[in-house]
């Protein structure tokens, strides 16, 4: 359970965090600077198992895995949004940073919403408000890669071929 | 049979594959640079496996470099101590990378070349599949040699007509990305083709690929004709018999039909590259710096066009004008004709190769209340620099326009 943080359309990766302090690729030293001009006050707040509310397209922009790795350094549960730019929505699943593409509930979340996300089920629910959503489905293979913490751990103990069958 | 990017995997497939299959492939090249590089070291290292086939890592340095700051030099010491190591020698470090992958003839119709880059969408000018990846998956492919991709679904942009003098194809993307929104191509093949296509030269046709970036696009292709064979022959390194990979019976998802012939030229305004507005619009704002450069604009004719505009005259005194040739080989060439020395008598900063300023690294950071008009790409908030900067993306023409007035202008009565 965590409190949500929400953030509008087209959320690209400057904005998430600004190339300027992509000079590292430590999770906390660049969580320390994510969403510091759209949203400051999110960094010295966030706590663990809060979540990211978005609106569609979230992740546009650059292909720096410095975005997600911010966010998942922040200590965030995982990201709700309607639909996720390409790259990023790959390098989410890549780095083990839970997405779910849910427009119901990204529509229907608001800023400090308590929410309580069960990623295994997708079932997403609004202690706030009471309401309850169901987030699509991912791709097999996603799953695959998620739940093994990403695909760099996934390769330690399978052949890439595994991911397919 | 199919679109352009169903017939590029089915022949690496070996069998037909239709858009939504999810495919394991062999790739090509694997594409990283000194930003991107890092991680995908450390996602090597944490695999713990060996590389698949070295010769076909390439490896750039161009986004802060030479490093203006100890964190990025000590960054790019690992990068090459991980090429000593692991005997690296396809490394690059005299121009932005596309244009190197380019030049260097890694880019051929029909490859799969993937790169940790959101702009390696620019190779499908020359008919490859090139898309962008973070570096995890290019640390991953290092070690496999491979990349899964679901075949994306193709919009068919069909543009006809012939651009007004003045107008250029860059103009043309910007009207496009208005058109179709940031999201318009989310997850989609765009195919660019059409009787306006056909006749540009590969410097103008590469715009349309490198910026379908900026409407989702996981990849913006042009299928590979007699330009495309004629370029690969003269303009880079590559050598070789290639097919014209072309699309057979294709199924779009839509076609979009714009007719070229009457659009002006238009600008990306600030803060976002679908606000596209006919240049008119915006004329008369004022503008602190003009960037030339990036893997967008900044080629030999895009420096001959400014050169062209400010020979004989001087830019604006308060307008920072910084031409950043896009390789050396461009560099070279527009110093041997005369071009550079043009831009240095008008007042123009001319820098080394690289993509420092356009990612607010080094060599053109925006101060704030800045505005800048570039020929970049991308105009996201304090990209540049300051988030309370402003940036708005043009043609050359129109760059080097603004850089003798200091304001939005149009370049037409200048191209006389």
């Amino acid at each position: 359970m965590g409190k949500a943080w929400t953030f509008g359309e087209n959320m690209n990766t400057d904005e998430i965090i600004p190339g300027r302090y992509n000079i590292t690729i430590d999770p906390l030293e660049l969580a320390r600077n994510v969403f510091c001009e759209v949203k400051p006050e999110y960094a010295p707040n966030v706590k663990p198992g809060d979540v990211i509310v978005g609106g569609q397209n979230f992740g546009c922009g650059s292909s720096r895995e410095h975005a997600p790795i911010a966010i998942k350094g922040s200590q965030a549960k995982c990201i709700i949004a309607p639909s996720y730019a390409r790259i990023f929505f790959r390098n989410a699943i890549n780095i083990g940073l839970p997405i779910m593409e849910c427009p119901d509930a990204a529509a229907d979340i608001t800023e400090g919403d308590e929410i309580d996300v069960d990623l295994a089920t997708g079932q997403i629910r609004n202690l706030t408000n009471g309401h309850s959503y169901q987030a699509n489905p991912l791709p097999t293979f996603v799953i695959k890669i998620a739940e093994a913490g990403g695909i760099v751990n996934f390769l330690k103990n399978h052949d890439i071929q595994e991911l397919m069958k | 049979m199919g679109t352009l990017v169903e017939e590029i995997f089915s022949r690496r497939a070996g069998r037909e594959v239709h858009a939504g299959e999810i495919l394991l492939v062999d790739v090509d090249y694997i594409m990283s640079h000194d930003n991107t590089t890092p991680l995908a070291i450390k996602a090597f290292r944490e695999i713990g496996k060996p590389i698949y086939d070295k010769s076909k890592i390439v490896i750039h340095f161009d986004h802060a470099y030479p490093a203006p700051n100890l964190l990025a030099a000590e960054a790019q010491k690992k990068g090459i101590d991980f090429m000593k190591e692991q005997n690296i020698t396809q490394f690059y470090h005299q121009g932005v990378c596309h244009q190197v992958m380019i030049e260097e003839g890694y880019i051929t119709p029909g490859a799969i070349v993937i790169g940790a880059d959101s702009h390696s969408n620019t190779y499908g000018a020359l008919g490859a599949f090139g898309a962008g990846l973070g570096s995890t998956e290019i640390g991953v492919a290092w070690v496999t040699g491979k990349c899964w991709f679901k075949v994306p679904e193709t919009i068919r942009i069909e543009l006809s007509g012939v651009t007004q003098p003045g107008v250029f194809a860059k103009d043309v993307m910007i009207y496009i990305a208005g058109k179709m929104g940031m999201d318009g191509g989310t997850y989609r093949s765009i195919e660019f083709g059409g009787s306006y296509i056909d006749q540009l030269p590969m410097h103008e046709r590469i715009i349309f690929s490198n910026m379908s970036t900026e409407i989702g696009a996981k990849c913006g292709l042009i299928a590979a004709d007699q330009t495309t064979l004629d370029y690969l022959a003269t303009e880079t390194s590559a050598r070789g018999f290639y097919e014209q990979v072309r699309p057979v019976n294709p199924r779009y998802e839509r076609v979009v039909e714009i007719d070229v012939t009457d659009l002006a030229p238009h600008v990306s305004c600030h803060p976002d590259v679908d606000n596209a507005k006919p240049l008119s619009e915006v004329e008369g704002l004022s503008i602190d710096e003009v960037y030339i450069g990036t893997c967008t604009n900044s080629r030999y004719e895009d420096i001959e066009i400014v050169a062209g505009i400010l020979k004989g005259k001087k830019v604006n005194p308060h307008t920072r004008v910084i031409v950043t040739p896009v390789s050396a080989k461009v560099y070279k060439k527009a110093m041997q004709n005369g071009l550079i020395e043009i831009l240095m008598d008008a007042g123009c900063t001319v820098t080394g190769t690289g993509c420092g300023a356009c990612i607010g690294r080094h060599g053109g950071i925006l101060a704030p209340g800045e505005r800048a008009l570039t020929t970049m790409n991308r105009n996201f908030i304090g990209r540049m620099g300051s988030p309370l900067s402003e940036i708005y993306l043009a043609s050359p023409a129109s760059a080097a326009a603004a850089a003798l007035t200091g304001k939005i202008t149009d370049p037409r009565p200048y191209l006389a």
